[in-house]
This record gives structure tokens, sequence and C-alpha cells, in this order.
């Protein structure tokens, strides 16, 4: 294929920095156009990933059996305790269901549950038809909550209705829902980490971190978390917000209704973590957590750049293609692999904000090609014209890149070491390295 | 893990907990990619492609493509006939495939979208083709999805000219390319002309080359879609899974049909050649004879490892069925065997198996989920588990080995690639489940038990 063939209405989701539109203008935050090979997921999707770790609810989705079935303990989010949250629980619709209604079996669905074990919290999703055949969703969850005395919250989340970022919004509204109540108990001064989902251990390691300067962390938003912790979480007198794309919506929220002051931080690369660590000691302002935090990161990142020098006349040199969710990421990553001394050659996000492109367009080289939610014939053309060694993305873009003889990266809910902090620059290092350098591509004919 | 599973069984009849089943469009998609130069589309929400091509990829390591109508707010009320066209539309203009196979999802279908209708009015470049099928998921299972658009490629393609082609037409059912090629060879052996319709080898197995091609050498093609029509015959595999599309080829073409098994087993194994040595009037080669002796062969050898042994199966309808059958042959006992997808003629035709070999005590059911077979294992255990990656917790939470055999596998490497049918798929099966059992009682025996020779 010569240069990308790009359907007309996707040009403005796609900027060189150099030509047209360097200022960092992108058509992003809408929905695919009809007809695109689209890798974007939807509001469901975004609702559930993020509310997903908490461990000991029930997530029932109330809809047909695919949307259930593709969730099923697909996000490689840990838990230190319950296990619940690894069952896929549905009302599995039927056709009698979308003639007549599915309320009641939504409703006979909670009783089964709660007949058989003794829940403290659920999470109802209802799904694209449920909002169509028009189930009074929050009037079930309702009476549930009145006859059970326990908390079952409606996330009405029709994939429709717009992006995976709806989604996540629509799940901070939730999280919100089941935090307000307790809004008023006493502050502690603690911690909230909001906006990581504990895939492959990070939120423990964020958690170590802060434990390491001194500081206490009263509540994980969502990852590895339970009901008891959440509803601490009103308590905390600072949020720290990682997957900003998700989750700075919450924080807002929790700022403006509780009080709760926030900064965004990032735990991917060592000058992200290190920036982030300095920041929280700062905006803590407690003397010793500063001192403490200038000694760990000037420790770790030292330990952390040592060991890439050792793998950096291995990959200096090299390019790289991103393709994740958020714009807050796909910087991180930018940032990353300039530490390695490996150029980002083409940059795509799923979800990625406006002010994020504008970052992005800073600090990429001049002649690095920008996507809003790309389809595999673009991200081919463009990894192949900039001549990317390695595609960093998640599971869709795995087989993509082994075909055309590029190396891969999951830096996605499938990862499967931990990539945050500065053990995640180690993990990330030798990932990258291990598919960079696999004997096997000595074998692929050109 | 899964410690919440309570022994106690109840009847639950609004929630569904772990189920062994998905939705139709993914069956659809995949049957849709059996066919070359064929873009799949799902005319709903882009959420649902992402899910099925993600649940599709994750199975075969290998990209599975299909396009999306992009519903909106907007297309939830109104229809979504604008969706379509524009979506067909650009779909020839950038993807450029030689035809769309287009299905429905649930919104779709709720809001009661003629597709018919609107493919007869849109306008589709000269040459090139758009076909639908329904596939509504609160009907069925992936598996009424895979066989509704083999429906839908029939009912707009296929038609009889009046002259024979001599050829027999050959149904796979829902299984992985590398049992499709194991089918295609032995119809080779056999000297049998055939059709296979539709046929995933070479796209979802397709090899690395250094780029990626959107449209792989493989998959059945358009003509041979159409020259279905002017078969002499079709062999259906899979009982419960190719009936529907012989049948209809049946009523449109007059095409007669044989209905069988999938050849998982000796049986089977031996009706499927029987079948296609009959038609080709060709006398089954030696190479076949050998295979099939070397099966049984291994079977004798080994069959104290696993004889009496108890097993539960779980997963779709014809697979486990041809498992459970293989099992039989080997003297294990099919204690439980399910599947999600709702079809009683399931539950039938595996009693029926269990009468045939005069086991007792095994228990089948159609629309089951895992959480229920679980209930089982824990009032009574199993010696082993074959099915799907999502038994492993159960493995695990019951300390029984697992042999993955059937879809979705999610966490493992290359079994899209080799078979389960025929003698050479059986012998696979037969060493996967002895290593299983074996390696079993490597792990588990006293130092002084431990045994070199076995
Ligand atoms: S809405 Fe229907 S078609 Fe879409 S994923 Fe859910 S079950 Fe499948
Ligand atoms: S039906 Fe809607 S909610 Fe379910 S997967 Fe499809 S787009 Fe998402």
């Amino acid at each position: 294929m010569q240069g990308a063939k790009i359907l007309d209405e996707r040009k403005d989701f796609i900027m060189f920095k150099d030509s047209c539109c360097g200022d960092g203008k992108i058509n992003c935050e809408k929905e695919s156009v009809s007809g695109a090979v689209s890798q974007r997921a939807c509001v469901y999707c975004g609702a559930r990933v993020v509310l997903n770790p908490i461990t000991d609810a029930f997530h029932i989705v109330h809809g047909p059996i695919g949307c259930a079935s593709y969730t099923w303990d697909i996000r490689g989010s840990l838990s230190s305790g319950s296990e619940l949250y690894r069952n896929s629980f549905s009302t599995d619709l039927r056709e009698e269901d979308i003639i007549f209604g599915g309320a009641k079996k939504l409703a006979a669905a909670i009783d089964e549950i709660v007949e058989k074990n003794s829940p403290k919290l659920i999470f109802v999703y209802a799904t694209c038809i449920v909002g169509v055949i028009g189930d009074d969703v929050e009037a079930v969850c309702r009476k549930a909550e009145e006859k059970y005395k326990i908390r079952v919250i409606p996330v009405k989340a029709p994939g429709f209705s717009g992006t995976k970022s709806l989604g996540y919004k629509l799940a901070c509204d939730a999280i919100m829902e089941l935090i307000l109540p307790h809004k008023d108990i006493p502050k502690t001064g603690g911690i909230n980490i909001i906006g990581d989902f504990n895939l492959a251990g990070e939120m423990w390691i964020i958690k170590n971190y802060l434990n390491a300067i001194g500081l206490n962390t009263v509540s994980t938003i969502t990852g590895d978390a339970n009901y008891e912790s959440l509803i601490k979480a009103p308590s905390a007198g600072l949020n720290i917000v990682q997957c900003a794309g998700s989750s700075v919506y919450l924080a807002k929220r929790m700022e403006e209704e509780m009080g709760i002051p926030f900064i965004k931080v990032s735990f991917f690369g060592i000058e992200d973590t290190t920036n982030s660590i300095l920041r929280i000691a700062h905006a803590i302002g407690d003397e010793n957590a500063i001192k403490r935090a200038e000694e760990f990161t000037k420790e770790r990142s030292a330990r952390a750049k040592e060991f890439i020098s050792k793998y950096k006349p291995k990959l200096e040199g090299k390019k790289a293609a991103i393709y994740v969710g958020g714009g807050f990421k796909a910087i991180s990553l930018i940032r990353q692999f300039n530490e390695m001394g490996i150029k980002t050659v083409m940059v795509g996000t799923q979800t990625g904000k406006k002010d994020e492109y504008e970052i992005i367009a800073k600090i990429v080289e001049k002649d690095t090609v920008v996507l809003d939610d790309a389809n595999p014939s673009e991200l081919e053309a463009f990894m192949k014209e900039k001549g990317a060694d390695i595609l960093v993305g998640g599971v869709k873009e795995r087989p993509l890149a082994y075909k055309l003889g590029i190396a891969f990266c999951d830096h996605n809910h499938e990862r499967k070491h931990a990539l945050a902090g500065y053990e995640g620059v180690e993990n990330f290092t030798k990932e990258v390295n291990l598919s960079l350098n696999s004997p096997v591509w000595g074998y692929v004919k050109g | 893990m899964l410690s919440m599973t309570p022994k106690e069984l109840k009847e639950r009849t609004a929630l569904r907990i772990n189920p062994c089943k998905t939705c139709q469009p993914v069956g659809a998609i995949y049957c849709a990619l059996g066919v070359h130069k064929c873009m799949p589309h799902s005319h709903g929400s882009q959420g649902c492609v992402s899910f099925h091509r993600m649940f599709l990829t994750r199975h075969f390591k290998d990209p599975a493509i299909a396009s999306t109508s992009s519903f909106t707010e907007g297309a939830s009320v109104f229809g979504g006939r604008t969706n379509i066209e524009t979506a067909v539309k650009n779909v020839f203009d950038i993807y450029d495939p030689d035809i769309i196979a287009v299905h429905t999802t649930c919104l779709s279908e709720t809001i009661g979208d003629d597709i018919n209708s609107f493919i007869q009015d849109m306008t589709i470049p000269e040459g090139k083709l758009v076909v639908h099928t329904n596939t509504p998921s609160y009907v069925g299972s992936h598996i009424n999805g895979f066989y509704n658009m083999m429906c839908g490629f029939i009912k707009y393609l296929s038609r009889k000219t009046g002259k024979s082609n001599g050829k027999i037409a050959i149904f796979p059912g829902f299984v992985n390319p590398g049992d499709m090629r194991e089918m295609k060879r032995i119809a080779s052996l056999l000297k049998a002309p055939f059709i296979m319709f539709p046929d995933t080898s070479g796209v979802m197995d397709a090899p690395m080359t250094g780029h990626y091609e959107m449209y792989p050498k493989g998959g059945t093609k358009i003509e041979e879609i159409a020259a279905l029509g002017d078969c002499e015959k079709v062999i259906a595999l899979g009982e419960i899974t190719s009936e529907e599309p012989a049948a209809l080829l049946e009523k449109q073409c007059k095409v007669p049909y044989e209905l069988l098994p999938l050849p998982i087993g000796i049986s089977a194994t031996d009706e499927f050649v029987t079948a296609l040595s009959k038609f080709s009037k060709c006398e089954v080669p030696y190479e076949l004879e050998e295979e099939r002796g070397q099966l049984i062969d291994i079977m004798l050898d080994a069959h104290q490892y696993y004889y009496k042994k108890s097993v539960a199966i779980y997963g779709d309808p014809d697979t486990v069925l041809g498992i459970t059958s293989l099992v039989l042959e080997m003297g294990m006992i099919p204690k439980y065997v399910i599947t999600g997808t709702p079809k009683e003629d399931f539950t039938r035709k595996a009693e029926e198996l269990f009468a045939r070999y005069s086991v007792e005590g095994c228990k089948a059911k159609a629309s089951a989920d895992l959480f229920e077979l679980h209930q089982w294992i824990k009032n009574e255990k199993v010696d082993l588990l074959i099915g799907g990656t999502h038994g492993k917790t159960i493995a695990r939470a019951e300390d029984i080995p697992l042999v993955r055999a059937g879809f979705p596998i999610i966490d493992r490497y290359v079994h899209s690639y080799m078979p389960i049918v025929g003698y050479k798929g059986a012998m696979r099966l037969v060493e996967m489940i002895s290593n299983a059992l074996m390696d079993r009682m490597d792990r588990d025996c006293a130092d002084e038990d431990l045994e070199i020779v076995m």
C-alpha cells in the first residue's frame, strides 16, 4: 500500500506535526465514522473497566449475553482480597424479555444474588437495548436497595450514547453515588489514589512509594478496592490522579463536593515517576515527607537509569509507534522512549483529549504522525512509512504488528508485568528489548 | 479463587453466572471471515464489534477485521438506514473488499431495521456484493450466528444452474482452521472434488509474511458459494451447527445433504470417511487406513491411564458431543457434558451417546453455565476437565487437570492451527488427555512411586 488511504471524514482525525495543523488541533472526542474498522470500545466498556476492579462488588450486566461475556475477567486487575469480581453475572436477556421488558428479570436476578450471598454492593450495567426497550433500571435498583438495605447502583451505559470516555464519566458518577452519603466523616489527611486499576499489581507499587515517604493511603479507586475502603475515601486530604483520562472528572467532583484537592500524577517512566512523588510530598506539605521523597527518588531514579543504560546500546536509534487508549499514557510513553534513546514516529490514541494532543504535539519530533481513533490500514500505512520497529498497543494491535514483522509491547489491560514506577521502567525496558531483539525476527522474509 | 461457588444447588431463572456461550455476531463474523475478500459488517453500535473482534483475536491470535455502522443516539431512535448506507460506501471505498457480509446486533434488531430493504435500495459498486443475516443475540448463541450467516450467504448467492459441477460441499461446522485443513486433507486423500464453506484456513491461521494482508489468501470464493447450488451433495458436519444451512440449500437448490457429527473420534471420523468415499467411489487409501490403525494402537497402549476416568466436557454443542464420543471410545466416563447454547437437541444426543456406551450416572445439559458445572463438580468430582479457557478457574479451585479444546482458548497458543478432527486430531486429543492425567500422577505420587517407565 502506498501511503495511507484515508477516508475523507477521517482526515480531521489525523495530523502531521509539520504540516497543516501543527498547532495540535485534531478532531478527537467524537464517535467513529460509519464503515470504519474502528478499534474504539463503547460506553459500557468504559464504565465497566473503571468499576470492575472493585473486588467485592457484584457486577451485573443487564443485557444480552455478549456484552457480559466479553467483559468477563478480561482486565488484569489484581486483588488482595475478594475474587468475586472475576465472575460474570448477567441477566442474559432472551427474546421474551425484549418483548415484555426485562425489569422483572433484573429484579429476580438481584434476588437470586442476595438469597445466596450477603452482598454489600451491586452495580447494574444497562447496555444498549435496555435503553431501547425502556426498562426502568433505576426503579429496580432503588427498590432493591430499600428491600435489602444494601447499595445497588445503576450504571446506564448504552454503547451508542457516546464513546468510552462517557463510560468513564458514568463510572465516576457511580462511585460518587456510593461515597457521597459518607462525605461528612472526619478528615484523616491521607491520600486517595485515583485512576489506577492495579493492573499487574501497579497500584501496590504506588502505594509502596507513598509508604516509603511516610504517607498514608486511604482509598484506592478502583484498583484492589472494596466496599469498606471506598466509603472511607471522603476522609482523605489529597487525591492523586493517575489515569487522567478516566478519572479527573471524579477528582473534580470530589474537590467540589468534598473539598479534597487533587493533583495529576503519572508513574510511567523515570521522569514522571520522580516528579509525581516529589509533587505529592509538596502537595501534602510535610517537611519530613519532602525530605524523604527527595532521597527516595534520587536513589531509585539513579538505579533505574543505570538499568536502562545497560540496555541502551541495543535500543538506541530504534523507532517506536504508540497506539493506546488515553492521551496521558501516550505522553508518558513518548517520554519513556526518549529515555531509552528510541524515537517515537507515530502516536495514536482512542480517547485522547484536546489538551493532551497539544502536549503530544510539543514533545514529539517534527515528522511524527499523530492519529485519533485509527483503523488497521492507517496504523499499517503509517508504521511502514515511518519505519517503526516496535508498536506499543493493546490486544487488537498485537497480531497486526506481528504480521508486519514489527515488535510489540502490550501496554493495555493485558499487560503481564507492572509497567508503573521504577519497577515498571525496568520491566518495560526488558519487554521492549525482548520483543525488539527476539531471534525470530531474523527469519522473517522482508 | 471461585471460593464463592456454593455446593448447594439452587435453580436460577434470572441470573446467568459465568456463561458458556457468547453472542450471535461473533459466530457471524467468524463465518464471514471464512469467505475470501469479505468484510464482515456489524450493523449496530461501535462497541459490539470492538468486543467481537477482540474476542476472536484472543482465540486465534490473528487480526479479525470487521466494520461497523457506528450507531449513535439518533440511529437508535430513527433506525440505522443512513448509517449502513454511509458504511457500505466507505467500506468499499477504503477497504475494497469484494463482498460485505452484514449482520445485525441486539440494538438494530430491537429497533427493527429491515436490512434487506436497505440493501435493495443502496447503490453498490459494479461487481461488488452485499449480503446480510439477522443475528439477534437474545436468541441462541454464537453458534446460531455462525449458521445464520452461512444461510445469509446461501440465500443471496447460491444458485442452481441445472448443470452439476460434480462436487461435494463440505460444511465444516464451527471449528478451527486447523480442523478445516484436516477435513480438506481427508477429502483430497479420498479424491473427492469439494467446496468447503466457510473456510477460515489461510485467513485466521495466515502465515507471517512481513506485511499485513487485510484479505489473506484463504477463504471460500464467492463463485464457490454460488456453485454450492450445483453441487451433487452436501456433507453437513456438526448436527446442531450445520443442519439449517444444509436444509436451506436443499430447499433452495435441491441439493441433498447428509448430516453427520463432527468427525471427532474413531466412529465419527469413520462416518465422514465413508461418506466421502461413497461419493467419490474411491476406496479408502492406505494412508488413512494406516492413521486409523495407529490411532487404535495408541489407544490400546495407553488405555490403562484413562480407562474409567471421569471427565467434564463443556463448550459448543457439536464440539462437546464430538469429544464426548471420543472419550467414550477411550473407555472414559463423560460425567458432565454441558453447552451454554440453548439447544435441547444437544441433551438428547448426549444421552443417546451415554446409552450407546451404557455409561451410567452421566448428566447432559444445554443452556447451562460454568457456575452450575462447578457446583456439580463440587458435589461429585471428576478426574479431568475438557473445554475452553474459562474452565481454568474451576480447574484451579478443585485441583483438576484441564485439557484445552474448543472455543474460546485465550490463554494458550498454537491450538487453532492443530486439528482435533480426523484420526490425526483424535491422536492429538488422546495425547493431550493422557498427558494431562499422567502428568498429574507424576505430580501427586509419593517419591517411591515415581515411575520412569509408564
Ligand atoms: S449488544 Fe448484543 S450483539 Fe452487541 S455485544 Fe451485546 S449481546 Fe452482542
Ligand atoms: S450492545 Fe452496546 S453496550 Fe453492549 S457491547 Fe454493544 S455497544 Fe457496548
